[in-house]
């Protein structure tokens, strides 16, 4: 712990802290551009001078100087400011001065920066460079002109997307960023690189010209698109909401988000139920409450009622349909609507347990049945991390896809997972932390889960302060729908072989639903998506930006997300629409406002009731462990297009067409 | 910045160049570089091999070499390097020529000390045979540049031409040198004063002169 003093106050930092970092320490601001927590140290920008003794007598940067015992940091010495004075200067000499329509402006670094550290006024008179656009695809917009050379969008592309797509090309003067061969950059997290550029050089080409940021009411989410639960910042305007941006939470996402989770919020004011509908000879027509209330009375159901949850929906949410449904009788719940029937008597045998921060701790994972760069992009980045930085080893059974780092694919035959093939099984038995992730293609072939579940035993995964077996879920409601019993032993086929009379199918559209033909079908939902052109009576319903609710995400932590607007038209929030169907019903839900709902539900569940990692404990249950000898599916098929908001969202479609089906836009785009 | 070269990544170039392997001694050669470096890092052969592909693209057009972006690519392929780390390279420097180039590729230095012994007469020779900057003449057979210091202002003026220095020039010499490789001659390279050999003083040593004979210990003299 070397002691170093800073402007005067002595401190001890931790061994191998950077000067950057003694100064952070103690409470001092150091401007930057090129440093970032996240990502190696490129110290190229040189905005982080500052005076240093003993060294050489001169500014030296402060993001690439290790602290050493005894050193004295001073950082409001004149030369300091006239260092910074001078770098600001220079970085202005080709930096274009088009704030009024620049999208960075209100939250550009350099206008932040050259305000609190720069002369106020430039001796450059000569002509500025200019540097054409490189098309970078259908989420980054570029203006090279303004780009600084930080290379911090090199580096992420690099060493977290792991897609090494971006680079500088030329030299000197004439150094250009630029995708390779200006295509589009193949990434999921391309997004991330818009937060990241201190300036206005790569912003976001759906949101372009929409806002400035101080129009903005920011509320504090969490992202529905998949079972990470990414933290976010929603921002809104007025009734719409215009973007959604990570939030810090080192526990999760650490700060980045999929450009799933960025960029589908243009799909939320587009095909949006906002009226209930009922189906009159074969035509869904428009209808008032009332209307749609009494179709659904008069079916007359009794006891014959099912709730099945899609992938979108909260605890809140199903917590009030299962209150109706129980309410009415029955307790024929299910939210794995695409007819998964793995078993759940125990949460921990289907909990990412090793933890998503966790996970790059790792030193030898086995991937089942996953696309995990699909399925969970923000984990994927943690097992890249793995191999990237800790030099993990990976090896994959099922679909071969890219993972962005080496992977050892050992085949897609379900039954390699019951005799795994002696190299896998050694490393994983020589592992000191080996973590086994299965996934949703895995959980669909009977007989994986059991197996996977003996490996994990044989292998020693499971021991003191490690637990090595994980479950990654795609649907943000998994974990909660399963607290909440929404789960039968045979999946969605009980509910079907049970016949009911009247089903709520709360935002499920991956439903097969010719198994409910002769049943009432209630959607529950906000998108007029499969779920409601299937459906007999709709019931609009809020998305997730419209309402408070709690979730839990697929290593069972529980997060709180708050309404950011109000949904359009006559939609109501979901607890409201089961309250007053109870009413309706003549039936007593024992709850009557949402903070009721909230506390009953905490109540019933009450792991629910506190935000952070449920504990479900560990005890793998004994399951059947032959796995089938067949290939693994591949469960998703299009990132972009998992959910019903994706769908309805014009970004989303057009990234699917480009990065997934491979149309060309880049010169339609110039 | 406008007259940077735009890159060609058309059609054609993909179809003249997509199927670009080594030849065999090349490919021998290339195993060669990349032996010299460690196991797993055989990424920092990247400019040998850009060199050594530049060549072989000459050897087959007849010209010095460029490097077509099928070529990058194959080299970044071979190493196991993404794509855009060898165009980064290969961008970088000014030696990897990114569009076609002549038969000879004329690189006239017009830094100071060229410029100061002469080096407009050289580009006026070069001129006088119909060459202009930044293209190649219609013969094919000569492109122009001109580029910063070569590091041989001793003789300068100088012009670099392939893999050869050209020294000591003048209006006449350079003239005579572009008459040369016209006519598929191979001219004298390094200084053509006929009074030079390298780079020494014209007549002479006029420093350090009792050094010519023997090792001379100034030391005492100081
Ligand atoms: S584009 Fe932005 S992030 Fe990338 S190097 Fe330029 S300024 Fe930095
Ligand atoms: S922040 Fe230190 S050089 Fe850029
Ligand atoms: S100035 Fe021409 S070689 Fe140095």
């Amino acid at each position: 712990m070397p002691k170093v003093t800073v402007d005067g106050v002595e401190l001890d930092v931790p061994q191998g802290a950077t000067v950057l970092q003694a100064c952070e320490l103690a409470g001092k601001e150091i401007p930057r551009f090129c440093y970032h927590e996240r990502l190696s140290i490129a110290g190229n920008c040189r905005m982080c001078l500052v005076e240093v003794s003993p060294g050489p007598p001169k500014p030296q940067a402060s993001c690439a100087l290790p602290t050493a015992e005894g050193q004295v940091i001073k950082t409001d010495s004149p030369m300091v400011k006239k260092a910074r004075e001078g770098v600001m200067e220079f970085l202005l000499i080709n930096h274009p001065l088009d704030c009024p329509i620049c999208d960075q402006g209100g939250e550009c670094d350099l206008q932040d920066q050259s305000v609190a550290y720069g002369r106020g006024a430039t001796r450059y008179d000569e002509n500025k460079r200019a540097v054409t656009e490189k098309y970078m695809g259908p989420i980054v917009k570029t203006v090279m002109t303004r780009c600084i050379q930080c290379t911090r969008c090199v580096r992420f592309a690099e060493e977290v997307a792991g897609v090494e797509d971006i680079g500088a090309i030329y030299r000197g003067e004439n150094m250009q960023i630029t995708s390779y061969l200006e295509r589009a950059v193949a990434s999921e997290l391309s997004g991330n690189v818009v937060d990241l550029c201190p300036v206005g050089a790569l912003t976001s080409k759906p949101y372009a010209f929409e806002a400035r940021p101080w129009e903005l009411a920011k509320t504090l989410g969490i992202d529905m698109m998949d079972a990470v639960g990414t933290n976010v910042r929603i921002d809104a305007r007025g009734r719409q909401v215009l973007r959604v941006l990570p939030r810090v939470n080192d526990d999760v996402n650490e700060e980045w988000a999929s450009d799933k989770t960025r960029h589908h919020v243009d799909g939320l004011t587009r095909r949006r139920l906002d009226r209930p509908y009922v189906r009159k000879d074969g035509q869904l027509v428009e209808a008032s409450w009332a209307e749609a209330f009494d179709a659904i009375k008069v079916a007359k159901a009794g006891k014959s009622v099912a709730a099945i949850a899609g992938d979108l929906v909260d605890c809140e949410t199903m917590f009030a349909a299962k209150a109706l449904v129980n309410a009415l009788g029955s307790d024929l719940l299910e939210g794995r609507q695409t007819g998964l029937d793995y078993d759940v008597s125990s949460l921990s045998a289907v909990n990412f347990n090793t933890g998503i921060a966790a996970a790059e701790n790792a030193d030898v994972i086995l991937l089942v049945g996953t696309n995990l760069r699909w399925e969970a992009p923000l984990i994927n980045t943690r097992i890249r991390k793995a191999v990237w930085k800790k030099g993990a080893k990976v090896f994959a059974i099922g679909p071969e896809k890219d993972q962005t780092y080496k992977v050892s694919w050992l085949g897609d035959d379900a039954s390699l997972v019951g005799k795994l093939p002696a190299a896998a099984l050694d490393a994983l038995k020589g592992a000191e932390r080996p973590l086994i992730i299965l996934g949703g293609g895995g959980l669909a072939v009977p007989g994986v889960h059991g197996a996977a579940i003996a490996l994990a035993k044989s292998v020693n995964a499971v021991k003191d302060g490690w637990n090595g077996f994980s479950v990654v879920h795609m649907a943000a409601s998994r974990m909660g729908g399963l607290m909440l019993g929404y789960a039968q032993p045979g999946g969605i086929k009980d509910v079907v072989a049970a016949k009911p009379k009247l089903a709520f199918f709360l935002g499920a559209d991956e439903v097969d639903f010719t198994g409910f033909a002769k049943t009432l079908k209630v959607y529950v939902g906000h998108h007029g998506d499969k779920g409601a052109h299937a459906a007999d009576v709709i019931l609009p319903a809020a998305a997730w930006t419209e309402k408070d609710f709690t979730t839990v995400n697929t290593e069972g932590r529980v997060q709180r997300s708050e309404k950011a607007v109000f949904a359009p038209g006559d939609a109501r929030e979901d607890w409201s629409i089961f309250r007053a169907l109870a009413d309706a019903l003549g039936v007593n839900v024992g709850f009557d406002s949402f903070d009721q709902c909230r506390a009953a539900m905490i109540a019933a569940v009450p792991a629910l009731g506190q935000e952070g990692l449920a504990d479900y404990g560990w005890s793998a249950p004994k399951l059947p462990a032959k796995p089938e000898a067949r290939a693994i599916p591949s469960p998703i098929k299009d990132f972009y297009l998992t959910n019903a908001i994706c769908r309805a969202s014009p970004t989303m479609q057009r990234c699917s067409e480009e990065l997934v089906h491979g149309v060309d836009f880049a010169e339609a785009a110039e | 910045m406008a007259d940077a070269p735009q890159i060609p990544d058309e059609a054609e170039v993909r179809a003249r160049w997509g199927a670009f392997a080594w030849t065999k001694e090349n490919a021998e050669k290339a195993k060669a570089v990349i032996a010299r470096y460690p196991a797993g890092r055989q990424r920092s052969a990247v400019m040998p091999l850009l060199d050594l592909a530049q060549r072989q693209v000459g050897a087959e057009t007849q010209t010095q070499g460029w490097l077509p972006v099928p070529v990058i690519e194959y080299v970044a392929a071979e190493l196991d390097m993404p794509f855009i780390r060898a165009y980064e390279v290969a961008t970088f420097y000014t030696m990897y020529n990114l569009v076609p180039v002549g038969r000879y590729h004329v690189q006239v230095c017009g830094t100071t000390p060229c410029l100061l012994r002469g080096s407009d007469d050289v580009m006026a020779a070069c001129k006088n045979r119909g060459m202009v900057k930044g293209k190649t003449t219609p013969d094919g057979l000569f492109t122009l540049t001109e580029v910063e210091c070569m590091g041989t202002c001793t003789n300068a003026p100088m012009v670099q031409i392939n893999d050869d220095n050209y020294e000591d020039l003048d209006f006449d010499s350079m003239a005579r040198i572009l008459d040369d490789l016209a006519a598929g001659k191979s001219p004298k390279a390094g200084t053509q004063n006929p009074k030079r050999h390298t780079s020494e003083p014209e007549g002479g040593p006029t420093t350090l002169k009792d050094m010519v004979k023997a090792n001379h210990d100034y030391r005492k003299e100081w």
